[in-house]
């Protein structure tokens, strides 16, 4: 047994995985917040990491000022996509909503191939360093800072929930909407909101995983993953879908160990996630921490 | 939706009127003119125009079971091209490695399909409609990955080859006769769901997605149900796959990922939800679609558009963008879809000078 390759690839998996665990909370998110299950959060991923890649390539922004120009332009982006295609659909059957996401992450997808091409672009150097030795293993500098950055925005959205006033109202608003209006609450600036918050913390991620592996529409893929880790940790728990990430992060590099060491099937590092889906599906729907629906008439 | 359409003054005083197939003799007789119309099609059309018509009613088949899930029962599926292209793939296997007549085979592999389907449905019919699309996006994915590694079944990157259709020693070759067989099929198809939706289990799959909770306190069995209509819409699937095998003779999993999925619901969103008819139109104007997306930048070629757009190169993703936005359009502005559409216009001639 390769005792090295497998230390390796799990603290390849924590990292992949806590990147995971910060899409699914924001995917967790939108659908606490609005009820809207968002099949096109991989593309939020998407635009943003190519809007920053655009700014430093085209524009010679350099990083420290591309990142927050992207996340400004992802909070309004989101705040656009609400208001035109999720507004209307306030009050649709949830199949109706659940189609518009999957028709926008089409066109979104399309449309950043239609302007930035089909190639993978690699992004420009932002450390100086390759790698730091952490216990005596090597590691890429870009996979500590993911890790940093995908820390600080849980925290950071763990913050919000708890103590801000905005977070506040979020949370009442998820939890009825009828009362939050009756307390002062907008609901509609809380829709917003959530999809701005989503985008933008999409868009951070995004940017990660295109420092780490290049820019191109096989990012979308990090949207797909956040089903299995949000049904994992509970389709409406911000913490479940943290840990869930986290979890399918590591099963998925556990997995390609396994297979590269002893089953050599191949490709087992992208589908065990979906196994994993459908067994959970069978024992436990509502996954680690989701609240069991109870239905009232 | 359909019977919400019918005018002011046509009374049903009974319910065997209530349920006929066809609301009104002139319907039936239209319907009949229809399939007599299609069936001499070959007689009058090229080579081009019959491969249109053939990709219509193969696909046209898989979106009507398509639309008996999210039609009819209010559930979704974001795996109904693997589950076509299981039932081609299977089809292609029976017909080439087990010997069995491609007439068999067909049929068979539908049978095979709702079995598979109802492997990844079973464990999320039992819950709400997004369980079911999300059980059904990983079937999509797991479902590609055996194609692409199971290479006794599917050939793995080489193509499987599939035997031609024939029947009593007559091998139907070529798009002109290969056509008949595809009509018979949409045929039997399409009255078949019509006909379902008038018993009582199509009933209650309506019941159940108007409202399943009064329609549990009745009596129907929600699980029951729900897994019913997922265990047909893979069945239509595997038979519309079948019939794509033996008519290209060589099934390849290329192609078939997720924006095929999104393209058959397309096909019944756009054709109206819960509307037999409307998903022949659906289908018919998302296979058309890029033929006419073809047609005008061949027309636009050369011109200014073409060149600040870059067009030529480009012309699948504006396809891709404009399925998609077609498909929000519809969603938000006309939900009802084509089929609607249709009634309007025949409302508005019936109702000629008083349109209102």
């Amino acid at each position: 047994m390769n005792t090295q390759l497998l230390i390796q690839l799990l603290v390849n998996g924590l990292v992949v995985g806590t990147l995971y665990g910060v899409v699914a909370m924001s995917f967790v998110l939108i659908y606490k917040a609005t009820q809207v299950v968002n099949f096109a959060q991989g593309e939020l991923l998407l635009v943003g990491a190519w809007v920053c890649w655009a700014l430093m390539i085209k524009y010679q922004v350099p990083f420290y000022l591309a990142m927050p120009i992207t996340m400004v332009f992802m909070f309004i982006f989101g705040i656009l996509v609400q208001l035109v295609f999720m507004r209307p659909m306030i009050g649709e059957p949830i199949i109706s909503v659940i189609m518009v996401t999957i028709a926008l992450s089409t066109v979104l997808q399309a449309a950043m191939k239609w302007i930035f091409g089909v190639n993978p672009q690699p992004f420009p150097q932002v450390f100086a360093s390759q790698s730091v030795d952490v216990l005596g293993l090597q590691i890429q500098t870009v996979y500590v800072m993911s890790l940093i950055v995908s820390v600080a925005m849980i925290a950071g959205m763990a913050w919000f929930f708890q103590s801000s006033k905005h977070g506040l109202a979020m949370r009442a608003t998820a939890f009825d909407q009828q009362v939050a209006q009756s307390l002062g609450i907008s609901v509609k600036s809380v829709f917003a909101m959530s999809w701005a918050i989503s985008a933008t913390v999409s868009a951070v991620a995004g940017v990660v995983v295109a420092v780490v592996n290049g820019v191109s529409s096989g990012l979308s893929i990090y949207g797909i993953k956040v089903f299995p880790a949000t049904i994992l940790g509970g389709l409406d728990s911000i913490g479940g879908a943290v840990l869930g990430g986290i979890i399918i992060g590591l099963l998925e590099n556990f997995a390609q160990f396994i297979d590269g060491e002893y089953l050599h099937w191949g490709n087992l590092y992208e589908v065990a996630p979906f196994y994993v889906l459908i067994i959970i599906l069978m024992i436990k729907p509502y996954g680690l921490f989701g609240t069991k629906d109870i239905e009232r008439v | 939706m359909a019977s919400s359409l019918i005018p002011a003054g046509d009374f049903r005083t009974s319910y065997a009127v209530d349920t006929t197939i066809f609301p009104t003799v002139t319907s039936r007789n239209f319907a009949i003119a229809g399939v007599v119309l299609c069936a001499l099609a070959p007689f009058a059309l090229n080579d081009y125009w019959m491969s249109m018509l053939i990709a219509i009613g193969i696909y046209g088949i898989a979106a009507l079971g398509l639309n008996v899930l999210l039609g009819f029962t209010g559930q979704i599926s974001i795996g109904h091209a693997a589950f076509f292209l299981f039932g081609a793939f299977t089809s292609a296997y029976l017909s080439s490695k087990m010997g069995v007549p491609a007439f068999f085979a067909i049929p068979l592999s539908g049978l095979v399909t709702a079995l598979v389907g109802l492997i990844f449905g079973l464990p999320a019919a039992r819950l709400k409609g997004l369980y079911l699309a999300i059980a059904t996006l990983a079937a999509q994915y797991i479902l590609l990955d055996f194609f692409a590694r199971a290479e006794w079944f599917s050939g793995g990157s080489v193509p499987a080859s599939a035997e031609p259709f024939s029947i009593f020693g007559y091998t139907f070759t070529g798009d002109h006769q290969y056509f008949y067989v595809v009509l018979a099929y949409v045929v039997v198809s399409f009255l078949l769901v019509t006909n379902m939706m008038r018993t009582r289990d199509g009933r209650a799959l309506i019941a159940v997605r108007d409202h399943y909770l009064s329609a549990e306190i009745m009596g129907i069995n929600l699980t029951y149900y729900r897994t019913l209509s997922f265990g047909i819409a893979a069945f239509f699937a595997g038979i519309g796959g079948a019939l794509y095998a033996h008519y290209q003779l060589v099934v390849s999993y290329e192609g078939f990922g997720i924006e095929r999925s999104v393209l058959f619901l397309a096909m019944v969103i756009i054709g109206g939800l819960g509307s037999v008819m409307g998903t022949l139109m659906g289908t018919a104007f998302v296979v058309l679609l890029p033929e006419a997306m073809e047609w005008l930048s061949a027309a636009l070629r050369g011109g200014v558009i073409d060149q600040t757009l870059g067009l030529k190169n480009n012309i699948t993703f504006v396809r891709e963008i404009a399925i998609g936005v077609i498909i929000i359009a519809f969603l938000v502005f006309e939900p009802d879809g084509l089929a609607h559409r249709w009634h309007q216009i025949k409302a508005y001639w019936k109702f000629y000078p008083f349109s209102h």
